[in-house]
């Protein structure tokens, strides 16, 4: 028989093992669906492992891939650090990216070195708005905000076709609904001639730094924890748990902002009702991962964007469907949550005595 | 003690513990503990906080399997059979029942559904009311515990809620029960009604195991103390002709100095209530037009059973709570919204009734816990900045000033002991030199060492000229600390009386509801 004996505290070595252990598991676990399927098991997974980075275009896809899942990622741990539950990123990220394209497609000529960071400011900035009309009904009236975020995603998209089908349609681009392109001054720098890789990467990676070092080091950052771990004593001690909810939902929804502006600006040019794949959701498994921890996005999403790109090339390659890369995050993520055990419980074999 | 059975020795055995041994790691939080109960006897098991009651208990109620020893108890053909360890299922068909200090109630049936749930099967669909009814009130007349069955569990007070864990036990015909702190949620009088309901039932038979840290209940109610000290049994003797001071030394390993009381010398009035209401009509914690002054250099007692009016009192002490009417001031300020911070702007120490849910934030660090209220400070941030070196040096300093054992100043908070947790929060209260202290049960669940050491800067802070309001439902820590004593019931609050030639029956009557006067 074992029992579960609860930890004062969790190395942080075992955290990471966690988040590993989580990974190879879930990778493991997809053999399951890949045997059935009558998938050469080991050659699939060769091809994954190839198409996620065999190559530096390989590599260069999945850093792409993993820029906005970063960003959603940290909208996620960042929110849930401070119990605020966020579901709404996927809704941010297009609202995000709807502002960047009624910024940066012609409405304001300005340089690059004005246009862009307004473009990025504009869209972190209607991502925030979004997140706060749920944080403030949470507060003020006790709304519960996984219900009001997650039915804003449906609210925002249907909003986003509404534009593309009227006064954003591009005129040019033969009835397709989609923008009109963003102005080469709004547009992200490519890092490397010949790639899509693009300079939200480097965004990304300094964002998950400066979150780590607010989260960590600050007078706001301390407040958020507090607000997190023990809303009642936080209040009892004076901190304003309202405001410190509130700037929360900004941080959260302007980095979820961010994800839909560097998509837009550095890869499509333009938006469209697709652009993101789920990314908003994506997030939330990214930073559940990552254990909450703004550093630890960073290889989770690189993690999550290596399993759908590496999925997709050995879906074309083999014929098994692509549906498998959802299958392995979703194993990761019950794998990590299986590993919570772990980390907040120490396991101990108890012999049963003979009777 | 008058008692129809026999003499101890020739009572039946019921219960047999020999050599129990558990080991946390490098803690022993057992050694080789030795107990032995018959039937009818009333048995104290006394010991500080660690000292391995609770690991025994768990033991006992299968949540731990003891690394060492056995555990005999008595079937029903009085034949002494092995418990096996690890399963509370095989410990209550033993015939062990146990009522713990926090009630393990569902408050939204009535008493009769919540004594008989658990003891019949999920897949049956009807079971006879009647019958479980007979029994109780058989079980009722005989105890003398007597409750309204019918009503839901959640409107009974905390005496009759007892009443109905008791039941509960007796319901599932026990031959051992264990009261673990059974009277720290009575009123002396209900205490009293306590004990007398223990000693009839243990004439019948029953065997009893009593936990607590009250040592006077305990030499008046049981017949044997076993001592636990350390996770070793210390002492196991007749309770007769045993004393507090000697029980109180076997507990804590050292002579304890008798308190002596000193007056206090009170000064300008920093509290001022005039007929001040906090909260509504109809809610149970609420304060109904209390007029009420604490002077700087004094410490002003409120004693009550917790829920007449504490919590709102607090709360408005505390700034989380704002009155409803009358006239509330601080040090000549009006108290109006509630605002927690602006408190501690005012100079008002707040050591919170509950130090896990309002007093720490478990997973942040005692340097973390230590600034909480005042971290905008500058000494504390620069530019938005926490200044860790500065927050450590500061914690050290404190971990060293108040004795808090910890692995330093980075450990997390929820790490620590409840007596260490409490010295971290009248660190963070004291350190300040505030002109108010609110100390609401600032004792609960604290052992006699960590008890004395809150009470000692308790008086420091009055001696140095603080307002102290302190809410307690102990009387005795009312009674050694307070110079003027108030008692609050349903919401309203006495005048507040001279300790010196205070009656404890009297305060225990106005407790229980009876009016001042009626109650002299």
């Amino acid at each position: 028989m074992i029992r579960f004996v609860p930890r004062e505290r969790t190395p942080l070595w075992l955290t990471v093992a966690v988040s590993i252990g989580a990974g190879v598991a879930a990778l493991l676990l997809t053999v399951i669906p890949l045997a059935l399927s009558g998938a050469p098991v080991l050659r699939a997974f060769g091809l994954m492992a190839q198409g996620a980075a065999g190559s530096g275009f390989a590599l260069a896809e999945t850093l792409t891939r993993a820029t906005p899942l970063i960003f959603t990622g940290l909208a996620a741990a960042v929110a849930f650090r401070a119990r605020l539950w966020n579901i709404g990123a996927e809704g941010q990220l297009y609202a995000g990216a709807l502002a960047a394209v009624a910024l940066g497609s012609g409405a304001i000529a300005a340089p690059a070195y004005v246009l862009l960071p307004l473009v990025l400011l504009g869209a972190a900035l209607a991502g925030a708005a979004l997140l706060l009309v749920p944080v403030l009904f949470k507060t003020r009236f006790g709304a519960d905000e996984v219900v009001v975020t997650l039915l804003l995603n449906f609210v925002v998209l249907l909003v986003v076709q509404m534009m593309l089908e009227g006064p954003m349609k591009d005129e040019m681009a033969l009835g397709w609904p989609q923008s009109a392109p963003l102005l080469d001054e709004a547009t992200l720098p490519r890092l490397f001639a010949g790639l899509r890789l693009h300079a939200g990467l480097v965004l990304a990676v300094v964002a998950a730094g400066l979150l780590h070092v607010f989260i960590g080091r600050t007078v706001w950052g301390l407040r958020l924890r507090a607000v997190g771990e023990n809303a009642r004593a936080a209040r009892y001690a004076g901190i304003p748990v309202g405001a410190s909810m509130a700037l929360v939902g900004l941080l959260s929804g302007g980095l979820a902002g961010l994800a839909g502006a560097c998509e837009v600006a550095g890869l499509k040019g333009y938006l469209t009702a697709d652009l993101s794949p789920g990314f908003g959701y994506a997030g939330i498994v990214v930073a559940t991962l990552a254990n909450l921890s703004p550093l630890g996005v960073v290889p989770a999403a690189i993690f999550v964007a290596g399993v759908f790109v590496g999925a997709d090339s050995m879906s074309r390659a083999i014929g098994v469907s692509n549906y498998l890369a959802d299958l392995v995050v979703s194993f990761a993520l019950l794998s990590v949550l299986v590993g919570g055990l772990v980390t907040r419980f120490r396991i101990v074999r108890v012999r049963r005595e003979p009777v | 003690m008058p008692s129809d059975l026999p003499p101890h020795e020739t009572r039946p055995l019921v219960l047999s513990l020999s050599g129990i041994t558990k080991r946390f790691g490098a803690l022993t939080a057992n050694d080789a503990i030795d107990l032995d109960v018959r039937a009818g006897e009333i048995v104290a098991l006394l010991g500080e906080n660690g000292a391995g009651k609770t690991t025994l208990m768990s033991i006992l109620f299968g949540h731990y399997v003891a690394d060492a020893g056995s555990i005999h108890i008595a079937d029903a053909s009085g034949q002494m059979a092995p418990l096996p360890g690890g399963s509370a299922q095989a410990a209550l068909a033993a015939g062990i029942g146990m009522v713990h200090q926090h009630f393990a109630l569902a408050e939204n049936l009535t008493g009769l559904e919540n004594i008989v749930l658990g003891t019949v099967p999920l897949w049956r669909l009807g079971f006879s009311r009647g019958a479980a009814r007979a029994k109780i009130e058989g079980l009722m007349r005989g105890s003398g515990l007597d409750i309204d069955l019918d009503v839901p569990v959640g409107r009974l007070s905390v005496g009759e809620q007892q009443r109905v864990e008791i039941l509960k036990a007796l319901y599932r015909d026990v031959r051992v029960l264990i009261l673990d702190e059974p009277t720290a949620v009575l009123t002396p009088q209900e205490a009293e009604g306590l004990a007398q309901t223990v000693r009839r039932l243990a004439a019948r038979g029953l065997a009893v195991l009593f936990i607590s840290h009250k040592l006077q209940e305990v030499l008046a109610l049981c017949e044997r103390i076993v001592v636990l000290r350390g996770g070793a049994k210390v002492a196991d003797r007749p309770s007769a002709g045993a004393d507090r001071a000697t029980l109180a030394e076997l507990m804590v390993g050292r002579p304890i100095p008798p308190r002596t009381r000193t007056p206090g010398r009170p000064g300008a009035c920093v509290l001022d209530l005039d007929g001040v209401s906090v909260g509504r009509a109809g809610e149970r914690d609420r304060l109904v037009e209390a007029t009420l002054k604490v002077h700087a250099g004094e410490i002003v007692g409120i004693a009550g059973v917790s829920g007449n009016g504490q919590g709102a009192l607090a709360g408005l002490v505390a700034g989380l709570m704002a009155p409803s009417g009358g006239r509330a001031d601080l040090a000549g300020t009006r108290l109006g919204a509630a605002n927690p911070a602006a408190r501690v702007a005012a100079g008002v120490g707040r050591i919170p009734e509950d130090r896990h849910r309002d007093g720490t934030i478990g997973a942040l660090s005692v340097a973390e816990n230590l600034v909480i209220e005042t971290i905008a400070a500058p000494e504390n941030q620069s530019a938005g900045f926490l200044r860790y070196g500065a927050l450590r040096a500061r914690a050290a300093q404190a971990i060293r000033d108040y004795d808090v054992r910890c692995p330093g100043p980075d450990a997390a908070i929820r790490a620590l002991s409840g007596g260490n947790m409490q010295k971290v929060v009248l660190a963070r209260v004291l350190e300040r030199a505030p002109r108010l202290v609110l100390a609401h049960q600032p004792t609960r669940g604290l052992d006699i060492g960590a008890t004395t050491d809150v009470h000692r800067r308790l008086l420091a802070a009055r001696g140095r000229g603080a307002a102290v309001l302190l809410i307690s439902e102990d009387l005795d820590e009312l009674f050694a600390l307070a110079d003027r004593i108030a008692v609050i019931h349903a919401g309203r609050l006495s005048p507040a009386l001279p300790a010196e030639g205070l009656d404890l029956r009297r305060v225990g009557l106005m407790m229980a509801g009876h009016a001042a006067g009626e109650a002299a």
